[in-house]
């Protein structure tokens, strides 16, 4: 199936405010990385730097009512959702007002009222629970799609395979995108799978493909709503390949020694949000005044988001047991009969020392059904030493 | 009260909450027009039709992961897997996601899903469909785990995991499908979560036994007060998540002596985990070690002798329970192959 060879330009606010959202996530992943190396960010931090036309112009072709699905790459999807950049950030300062509550960190943004159905941690593993979401819309009668996108390195996993087979199956409204940065973490695409035209490896399981260039959220967003559209129309899934290029490496903690600095400038030539810009200004839809003012207006979001997300306390040390279950009626403190665990009284003295966190009076109890006069006495210990050994971090420069 | 085997309850229970809550959809393989590997599912594809009772491809992870988008997003998905050995495909799903996504998303989403599976030996299916794998799951936080041993419970314990808003492993056993039991008539019989049941009370020592061994328990106690005048109290914790520990407890400190009885593997197994909660809360009420009686600590083997002698029975239980008690054995069934099967680590490892 071939994209529309001339995508035609959407109406001026719309394409002012692409650029707006690109260039959001662009600054907000140039910050985050930032925050990473002052050690303000833990864990692993995957940007998308490069890849913003993959995701604007596939969101861009959904409704609000639909579903969005992503990966452990996902602060570019919460923002194109509309989750504001300051709960993001928080989110990846393991903060109370973080869109996940401080519990996922950056592989797990989840914005429920916004219908982004989360960053998942394992590869492949947003496939099938797409493909149930997709379940559950048609279950229920709207003609609601999912859109479900994963990178080249998930098209190997055997739930690429079942969950295209399924969703072909059941004839399920999924449009399943592979966002094609050319690297499973540092293994080229050309080393990792066996067929490297993408956008085919759904066609022996009844699912036909489509391709966009992901480097142009025009073309990106053509081919993205010509799927959606025919996907809620016809009822069932789709893959697109969109081919891109992440600028960055896989993680904060990759040294790149798997691609060269040539290939990587090849690709930055064709960065798509100068690119962009310059089609609205060449097509007379954009002044140079107004595009310095879209990127003044990125960076002073980004910087209330750093701001936000260093007032927002750390969670309670009593909430470490909550949202383990949901409890109902008659079953309260019944689901969790933890009797090794920490002590709230215990928590909040380690979590003290962190000077930060420290919010718990030990007053509050978890909802235990019986605790054990002999709990672990080194777990504070073990609490405070780690939590020290947070304040005084230091990453070097080299990993980013 | 209605006489009825355990696949029946089953199905009967699968029946009415079909019935009774348009969000809930059966998946799995074959559950359709084969109608279920066990006939748990038999004639609901005819009653409910194909939206709602759905034949799936042979894809263990993706059917229990399409249950917990469908879940997240307002169904209420029952998936039967057709072995536990299967649901070891499915562990990403199970693990990874279903139990962690009320937590990792800070509660905004839950996943009211049900994975049915059946569990044990017996039939000579050798090392990849027998096994018992109630302390995989019982190790992971966000999971609920029944353990149903008799009909009514069957029943009553799977219209409450439907029910439930939490993910829930149902865990039932291949031997007991065929049992026979009373059950309670009616929409509103449903059992608890996190109450054991008392199968049979007694003063001189505490038999508990998890799934099928619940029911292998009563008998050897019907042996230890025959045979040597023990009165063993054996309890059905019906649940292993959560755990109605207050009542085992309880039932120590009466009689101040414990069995455990699972046939899954010693190490690391509910036995294991029970003897140090007990162990660790009860110390004082022990007149002596609580005595574990597990599976043999070996993939299960094929051949019927060796089979037999890798899953507890009533002798073994009888064994042990004089062990507590202080008191030889005394007749017939003095734990041959016991102490292979007992799964102390010493003779388990």
């Amino acid at each position: 199936m071939a994209s529309p060879s001339q995508p035609s330009l959407p109406a001026a606010d719309a394409a002012r405010e692409w650029l707006a959202t690109m260039t959001l996530i662009r600054r907000f992943e140039e910050r985050a990385g930032e925050m990473y190396a002052r050690a303000k960010v833990g864990g692993f931090l995957h940007l998308s730097i490069g890849e913003e036309a993959t995701i604007v112009g596939a969101a861009r072709a959904l409704r609000e009512d639909d579903y969005l699905i992503s990966t452990y790459r996902s602060h570019g999807h919460a923002l194109v959702r509309g989750t504001p950049p300051e709960n993001v950030m928080a989110e990846l300062f393991g903060r109370v007002d973080g869109c996940s509550g401080g519990r996922g960190g950056s592989m797990h943004m989840f914005d429920l009222a916004r219908r982004f159905m989360g960053g998942y941690g394992i590869v492949g593993g947003n496939l099938p629970i797409a493909a149930g979401i997709a379940l559950a819309s048609d279950y229920k009668g709207p003609d609601e799609v999912t859109l479900c996108t994963f990178g080249d390195g998930a098209s190997n996993q055997g739930t690429f395979g079942e969950t295209l087979n399924l969703a072909a199956l059941w004839k399920l409204p999924v449009v399943f995108m592979v966002t094609n940065n050319q690297f499973g973490m540092g293994t080229a695409l050309r080393r990792h799978s066996a067929v490297t035209d993408l956008q085919r490896k759904g066609e022996s399981l009844g699912v036909p493909g489509m391709r966009c260039d992901g480097m142009d959220v025009l073309d990106t967003h053509a081919v993205l709503a010509e799927a959606v559209g025919r996907v809620r129309e016809e009822r069932r899934p789709l893959l697109v390949e969109a081919v891109t290029y992440r600028f960055r490496g896989h993680s904060m903690a990759d040294p790149e020694q798997y691609r060269s600095k040539e290939e990587v400038a090849s690709w930055r030539e064709r960065d798509p949000i100068p690119a962009f810009a310059d089609v609205l200004i060449r097509e007379g839809m954009l002044e140079q005044a107004e595009r310095e003012r879209i990127d003044a207006d990125a960076l002073a979001r980004v910087d209330a988001a750093v701001e936000f997300a260093e007032s927002s306390p750390f969670p309670t040390p009593e909430s470490l047991y909550d949202d383990v279950y949901v409890l109902s009626r008659g079953s309260q403190g019944w689901y969790t009969v933890e009797t090794a665990g920490p002590t709230p009284e215990q928590l909040g003295a380690a979590a003290g020392v962190d000077g930060e966190g420290g919010q718990g009076d030990g007053s509050s109890s978890l909802p235990l059904s019986s605790s054990s006069s002999s709990a672990n006495d080194e777990i504070p210990q073990q609490l405070t030493e780690a939590l020290a050994a947070g304040e005084d971090r230091e990453r070097p420069e080299g990993g980013i | 009260m209605a006489q009825m085997r355990y696949r029946e309850a089953l199905n009967g229970a699968l029946r009415e909450e079909l019935a009774r809550d348009e969000r809930v959809v059966l998946m799995g393989e074959d559950i359709g027009v084969f109608g279920g590997a066990f006939k748990v599912t038999d004639g609901l594809l005819e009653e409910f039709g194909e939206r709602r009772v759905r034949d799936t491809p042979i894809s263990e992870n993706t059917i229990v992961g399409v249950g917990v988008g469908a879940a997240m997003t307002g169904l209420r998905p029952v998936v039967e897997l057709m072995t536990i050995n299967f649901a070891l495909l499915a562990f990403d799903q199970i693990v990874n996601h279903a139990a962690h996504i009320h937590y990792m998303f800070g509660g905004q989403a839950s996943v009211p899903l049900v994975v049915r599976m059946p569990q044990g030996a017996g039939h000579q299916l050798g090392p990849t469909h027998s096994h018992c794998f109630e302390a995989l799951f019982l190790h992971v936080p966000g999971l609920l785990v029944a353990v149903p041993a008799t009909a009514a419970d069957a029943k009553g314990m799977l219209k409450t995991a439907i029910r439930d808003e939490n993910p829930v492993i149902f865990i039932e056993h291949e031997s007991l499908y065929g049992v026979r039991g009373e059950v309670p008539e009616g929409d509103d019989h449903v059992v608890p979560f996190g109450r054991a049941r008392i199968a049979r009370e007694g003063t001189d020592v505490t038999i508990v036994g998890v799934s099928r061994m619940a029911l292998t328990a009563e008998r050897a106690a019907e042996t230890l007060a025959a045979d040597h005048g023990v009165q063993a109290e054996v309890i059905d914790p019906r649940t292993l998540r959560p755990l109605d520990l207050d009542t085992i407890l309880g039932s120590v400190g009466k009689t101040n002596r414990c069995v455990i009885v699972e046939e899954g593997w010693p190490h690391g197994g509910v036995g294991a985990n029970l003897a140090a909660l007990i162990g660790e809360q009860a110390f004082d009420e022990l007149d002596a070690p609580v005595q574990r009686v597990t599976g043999a600590d070996v993939p299960m083997p094929y051949s019927k002798p060796l089979e037999d002698l890798a899953y507890p029975h009533e002798p073994q239980i009888v064994a042990a329970a004089l062990a507590a008690l202080n008191l030889a054995p005394t007749s017939a069934g003095s734990a041959t192959g016991a102490g292979d099967a007992t799964g102390s680590p010493a003779g388990g490892a």
